[in-house]
């Protein structure tokens, strides 16, 4: 297949290998610029927020707590923190289960959770679906509701379903797409089955993908950069400075007091 | 004036109200006028182009404040915080909802800043920056007390208070100040306090408390100013010096004083712990400000600063102080810099060094309103929680009988007191009673259940803003008082016996 000239793959084939490879570019490139400029804008203050710990390996647990009990979430609405915990933590399932479609030999521990993650896609919908019945149901969370946060759950919910309905509805050529990735992955391409279901799941991640880093979906690297709790509660202790602040010249400074 | 409003009833409990568009659009602070708004530095009136200028100043906030840029993308619009605002919670007006009055900016940022928001703005909620939204940003940005309630419950920390200081600080920059806060604020450049309060008449009301505490107690008590060599340089807001019920607080720290022989001055310079530059979210002003302190410590040569009960102040030593106006390497190292007068009254307590009768107090039942200030922005002692502890830990070492109110309005989520943030004006009345509903209803609770008749609060504008809701309410406007006016009460003077 290797020495196979371009032109002999389908049109299909071509599109949507160009795509994913537009799709992952946008991604990645897109969320490190992104970083990149959370991380050079400077934080003249100090503005943790309480319980704020007053050292960094603190700060390294309520990190931690956040982004994998979502802790501030659950002591605020324990409605939002089931759905939305719910969500991401099956989100993150699928994730790694998905990984064997990009991995040869797949890897022992994507083996491993296979059988959950098989489940986790109706758990996802789940989660969704609460979320959604709150921005419709809760008149609070209506009025704050643009359409491109129910367009975001819309995407998301059909990606599951194309997912869920490829997993225990109608199989798609499951080999034959694991070698059309592989090949992606080693820049010798290989044809993609023309499945109609496959496609339309395909098509939504690579929107997914471009979309990432130009939408509310930036609340990932997000968090890691809030000062409110990335900060250390040590303002006392060590002088802050950056940005503005660093400039400051105090009175009685410039004579050495 | 507001139009005449109804003080919201008070439920069995607390209820989340459904959503009712518009009850507070009218709700709008006095304009600074261009004298107030020179004292600041900002333009006197509405610039030409002022739209253009508006963004352009949007922009280089963002590009200056790594909180600003990660809140104005990080929101998902989930609802945490939507029942959260004492605001929204007593208006009804779901442009109280945090993430509502967040939008008022991020839909203009939005506009301007991202991919989205230029391409498709209705699909993303992204808006010109038209005089309609210039104006909805001054009533509702002017809603906020900068509590940051709100961001205890965000899943990714974003603070609302960040988001109103900046779109107060572009409304100035584009010439729509607010009065109250930017003509105090003027004052304080000018002569060194909020009140206006010159140097002759700053001494003549300390000389008035000396006699008066002297006709009370039969003891000499100093109130010194402007006295080098003192060891401590005391900070308070200057309604210490006259309100009521902040008189009793500064009577109360200069009893401390006196009982553990600790030698301190007030600044003449420095006569104002306030620094409403924070409300405008002006950082130029801030430092204005804030470095009258580093000025007056020098000049006097003092070896502590400690600061007194003052909510957003507290915020500002704490928080900023060192950033903006140290190193404090001139100060005693032995002791916080700066260190809060419940730090330093607790010490005391804790060695034995005063004495205290607690059955001075026994005509009341005290609770404890936590500051936001205080609560959500700053700490007090050596571990976290520490503003939550030792205040009320002084509390109880003067009163027998000290109840708190239900959990979740105290601690880190206390409820503002109404009157927060530069909102302390008369021409807020109705949002102040109004936004007042969730503290009230938490001390209705203790009132009814546990007979409390005394609100116990360490913050000037909170004491302040209670003094002038609590009527409403139904309770006596005296009903809430200075920490420091129970140790003032509590504390034995003169030699043992």
């Amino acid at each position: 297949m290797g020495s196979d000239p371009i032109f002999q793959m389908s049109a299909l084939t071509i599109g949507y290998a160009l795509l994913f490879y537009a799709a992952a570019g946008i991604l990645v490139l897109g969320v490190l610029a992104r970083i990149w400029r959370y991380a050079r804008t400077p934080q003249p203050l100090k503005i943790p927020v309480p319980p704020a710990p007053t050292t960094r390996g603190g700060v390294v647990l309520r990190m931690f707590a956040e982004v994998t009990l979502f802790r501030s979430l659950y002591r605020s609405n324990k409605w939002i923190w089931l759905f939305g915990w719910t969500f991401h933590v099956a989100l993150a399932l699928v994730l790694a289960r998905h990984l064997r479609y990009f991995t040869e030999p797949v890897w022992t521990w994507v083996a491993l959770i296979q059988p959950f993650g098989k489940y986790a896609g109706f758990a996802m919908l789940v989660g969704l679906a609460g979320l959604w019945a709150r921005r419709v149901l809760v008149d609070r969370v209506r009025y704050i509701s643009s359409p491109s946060d129910h367009l975001m759950l819309a995407l998301l919910a059909a990606i599951a379903v194309s997912g869920l309905a490829m997993k225990y509805l109608a199989h798609t050529d499951i080999v034959s797409l694991k070698a059309f990735f592989l090949g992606l992955m080693r820049f010798d391409w290989q044809p993609l089955p023309a499945d109609p279901v496959l496609l339309i799941h395909l098509a939504l991640v690579a929107a997914l993908m471009i979309v990432f880093p130009i939408s509310k979906l930036l609340h990932a690297p997000g968090v890691f950069f809030s000062p409110s709790l990335n900060q250390v509660d040590d303002a006392r202790e060590h002088r802050h400075a950056a940005g503005w602040s660093a400039r400051l010249v105090p009175p009685g400074a410039a004579e050495g007091r | 004036m507001a139009a005449a409003f109804e003080t919201p009833p008070l439920g069995e409990y607390p209820v989340i109200p459904l959503v009712h568009e518009g009850t507070m659009a009218h709700s709008k602070p006095f304009v600074a006028k261009p004298e107030h708004q020179k004292g600041v530095g900002f333009p006197g009136e509405l610039v030409p182009d002022w739209e253009k200028v508006a963004v352009a100043k949007l922009g280089e906030l963002v590009s200056e404040s790594r909180a600003l840029r990660v809140f104005l993308d990080s929101c998902v619009k989930c609802g945490a915080c939507t029942d959260k605002c004492h605001y929204y919670l007593g208006t009804a007006d779901p442009k109280n909802m945090p993430v509502a009055r967040q939008d008022l900016l991020r839909s203009v940022y939005r506009r301007y800043y991202t991919l989205p928001g230029k391409l498709f703005p209705k699909l993303v909620g992204a808006r010109d920056m038209t005089k309609d939204v210039l104006d909805e940003w001054y009533s509702y940005f002017h809603q906020c007390s900068q509590c940051r309630r709100c961001s205890v419950f965000c899943p990714y920390g974003i603070d609302t208070a960040e988001v109103s200081m900046a779109a107060r600080d572009i409304m100035d920059a584009v010439g729509l100040g607010q009065k109250y806060s930017n003509e105090i604020i003027g004052k304080v450049h000018k002569i060194g306090n909020n009140l206006g309060l010159p140097e002759p008449a700053l001494r003549d009301t300390l000389e008035g408390l000396e006699e008066d505490v002297k006709e009370e107690t039969g003891v000499d008590v100093r109130f010194p100013l402007d006295e080098k060599g003192a060891e401590v340089l005391l900070i308070t807001p200057s309604a210490d010096f006259f309100a009521e019920p902040h008189i009793d607080g500064l009577i109360g720290y200069a009893k401390v004083f006196h009982a553990a022989g600790i030698s301190w001055t007030l600044s003449s310079h420095a006569s104002e712990a306030a620094n409403f530059s924070l409300f405008i979210g002006n950082h130029d002003n801030l430092y204005k400000v804030a470095a009258r302190i580093r000025e007056a410590a020098l000049e006097l040569g003092v070896r502590r600063i400690v600061v007194g009960e003052c909510g957003h102040a507290w915020r500002v030593a704490y928080s900023f102080w060192n950033t903006l106006i140290g190193p404090f390497d001139f100060l005693d190292p032995r002791y916080p810099a700066p260190q809060h007068i419940c730090e330093l009254t607790w010490d005391l307590i804790q060695r034995g060094a005063l004495e205290l009768d607690k059955s001075a107090n026994d005509d009341k039942v005290v609770t404890f309103h936590d500051s936001c200030n205080v609560a959500r922005a700053s700490r007090m002692g050596a571990v976290p929680g520490g503003q939550f502890t030792i205040p009320r830990n002084v509390i109880r070492a003067c009163v027998n009988k000290f109840v708190d109110m239900p959990a979740e309005t105290i601690g880190a989520t206390t409820f503002c007191c109404g009157g927060g943030g530069g909102l302390l004006t008369d021409d807020l009345v109705e949002l102040r009673v109004k936004g007042a509903l969730p503290r009230m209803q938490a001390l209705q609770t203790v009132v009814d259940e546990q007979g409390v008749n005394y609100l116990a609060a360490i913050c000037a504008i909170c004491k302040s803003q209670f003094t002038k809701v609590l009527p409403y309410y139904k309770h006596p406007m005296d009903m809430i008082g200075s920490v420091h006016g129970l140790v003032s009460k509590a504390i034995v003077l003169g030699p043992k016996p």
